[in-house]
């Protein structure tokens, strides 16, 4: 199995590093090409810039190339920036995205930078803790999708069929639980 | 649009570390560019921006008006956070932590401790582990990066030579850091003491160095970016992005140049798209040989 993370911009680096303290660590792949993703079976959308990361998308065709692989049902998973980016809708913002989760979010949802914070919470049952940076929260989702966690009262981790999206950063922790679930799913 | 309030947030949360460089993470594989208003922002923006630097004047016209040179006014800050959703950074003098602590009030992104303006204080930079919000500052080695780190500072960058388009000097001090690392990478643990020593940094950032082969915090570039070219030359050297300051706005057509330095960033390896990438961008912004720039005018050796 080949793990690919989005590498246009962000933290990619990160989730690579994640992925290669799993317990059994897949091989790994950056994705910034159409070739590059041809090669993957999963695709992890890291955090960052949504607007930068979706106007390169949208730019060089690979957003419509993302869109076919999930269709053709390839799982992914999006942090943070990569939740914005799976999003139907971005509260306010008419920003590209790709749309392949059925849920709107609202970016920066807590404020500026100031704001970011850490905190432990229930994910799925069991207590992570969760890197929050500049962080967006679900505000409203269809009936296909799943609720994985709230903070707050908020919904920060939402699930619909393979395709997973958290407000938060696992990658920048020492703990692999996430990547190691998300290798399952 | 409206964001959570504070006291919603549950009392368990804590300001981190790992939270403030978390967002120089963010930033990694981008541009950072020096915007003077909404308009200038919005562009930058629009033009695939990480994050835009607001201030009053950038640093060629710093340069052309001379005198003391300071923190923004925050009124114009708030315009250019009120207009972008990227994050947005700003300005404040060296050691001067009352602007910082004005700049932390008015919720800016990071804070750039930076030799651009008139350094406020000859002896000590603002200590910013005391702040919520994340600083950058700038370095020509690694011993001034890695003092700037015990400080506090959750981002680096290359100082350069700001306002002139001459690349000369980031490449002088990009090429320093990334060669300083690899020394302090390749010493036998028994000599990090003196290495410490020499390169005056402290040596927990030292031994950091040494078992990763990396800065603490992310390293970038700034100073006197003016092309696509120079862009892919700094980020094959090490950078992780790039600051680019006068460079876009002060040249002809600042919104295709904008793009185009955001495209250079994401190919830096791939000279073919760097042939389209450089096509047609009108005139780069007229640029000062560094050489031949009298040391009182030289940025660059602000900062102890």
């Amino acid at each position: 199995m080949v793990v690919g993370v989005l590498a246009i911009q962000g933290d990619f680096e990160k989730h690579l590093s994640s992925l290669s303290r799993c317990s059994q660590p897949p091989e790994t792949l950056e994705v910034r090409t159409e070739a590059e993703l041809a090669r993957i079976d999963r695709l992890i959308i890291p955090g960052g810039e949504s607007t930068t990361v979706g106007l390169l998308l949208e730019r060089y065709g690979l957003g419509p190339a993302i869109q076919q692989r999930a269709e053709g049902g390839m799982p992914i998973w999006g942090t943070c920036m990569g939740m914005i980016m799976l999003a139907a809708e971005v509260e306010g913002s008419s920003q590209y995205r790709l749309g392949l989760m059925d849920v709107t979010v609202r970016r920066n949802a807590f404020g500026a930078q100031v704001h970011s914070f850490e905190d432990t919470f229930a994910f799925d049952g069991q207590e992570v803790t969760g890197v929050f940076i500049r962080a967006p929260i679900v505000t409203s989702m269809g009936p296909g999708v799943s609720e994985l966690a709230r903070y707050s009262d908020q919904i920060v981790a939402v699930r619909q069929g393979n395709r997973v999206g958290t407000s938060f950063h696992p990658e920048l922790t020492d703990d692999v639980r996430l990547h190691e679930w998300f290798l399952k799913i | 649009m409206s964001t959570l309030i504070d006291s919603a947030i549950p009392t368990t949360h804590q300001k981190t570390w790992r939270e403030k460089v978390g967002l120089a993470e963010m930033l990694k594989g981008g541009v950072i560019m020096d915007v003077v208003n909404p308009d200038q922002a919005k562009i930058a923006e629009d033009a695939g921006a990480v994050a835009v630097m607001a201030l009053e004047r950038v640093p060629a016209d710093i340069r052309r008006d001379g005198g003391v040179s300071r923190m923004s006014d925050p009124e114009m800050i708030i315009g250019i956070q009120a207009c972008v959703s990227i994050p947005v950074m700003a300005k404040c003098r060296i050691g001067h932590f009352a602007e910082a602590q004005i700049l932390e009030a008015l919720e800016v992104d990071f804070i750039d401790e930076s030799e651009v303006l008139t350094p406020a204080d000859v002896t000590n930079h603002v200590d910013k582990h005391g702040f919520t919000v994340p600083f950058v500052c700038g370095a020509r080695n690694l011993g001034e990066a890695l003092r700037r780190c015990g400080e506090g500072a959750a981002m680096i960058r290359t100082k350069g030579e700001a306002g002139t388009g001459d690349v000369v000097e980031a490449v002088r001090h990009m090429r320093q850091i990334m060669g300083d690392i690899r020394r302090v990478r390749s010493a036998r643990e028994d000599e990090l003491f003196v290495l410490a020593k020499e390169m005056q940094a402290p040596l927990e950032m030292i031994k950091i160095v040494h078992a990763t082969g990396k800065m603490p915090v992310p390293n970038f570039s700034a100073g006197g970016v003016a092309t696509p070219a120079d862009a892919a030359l700094l980020m094959q050297l090490g950078a992780e992005t790039v600051f680019v300051g006068s460079g876009i706005f002060k040249s002809g057509d600042p919104a295709k140049r904008a793009k185009a330095m955001v495209e250079a960033v994401l190919f830096y390896k791939d000279a073919k798209k760097l042939v389209e990438i450089s096509k047609n961008l009108g005139e780069a912004m007229v640029g000062i040989n560094c050489a031949t720039l009298p040391q009182e005018e030289q940025l660059a050796v602000r900062g102890w």
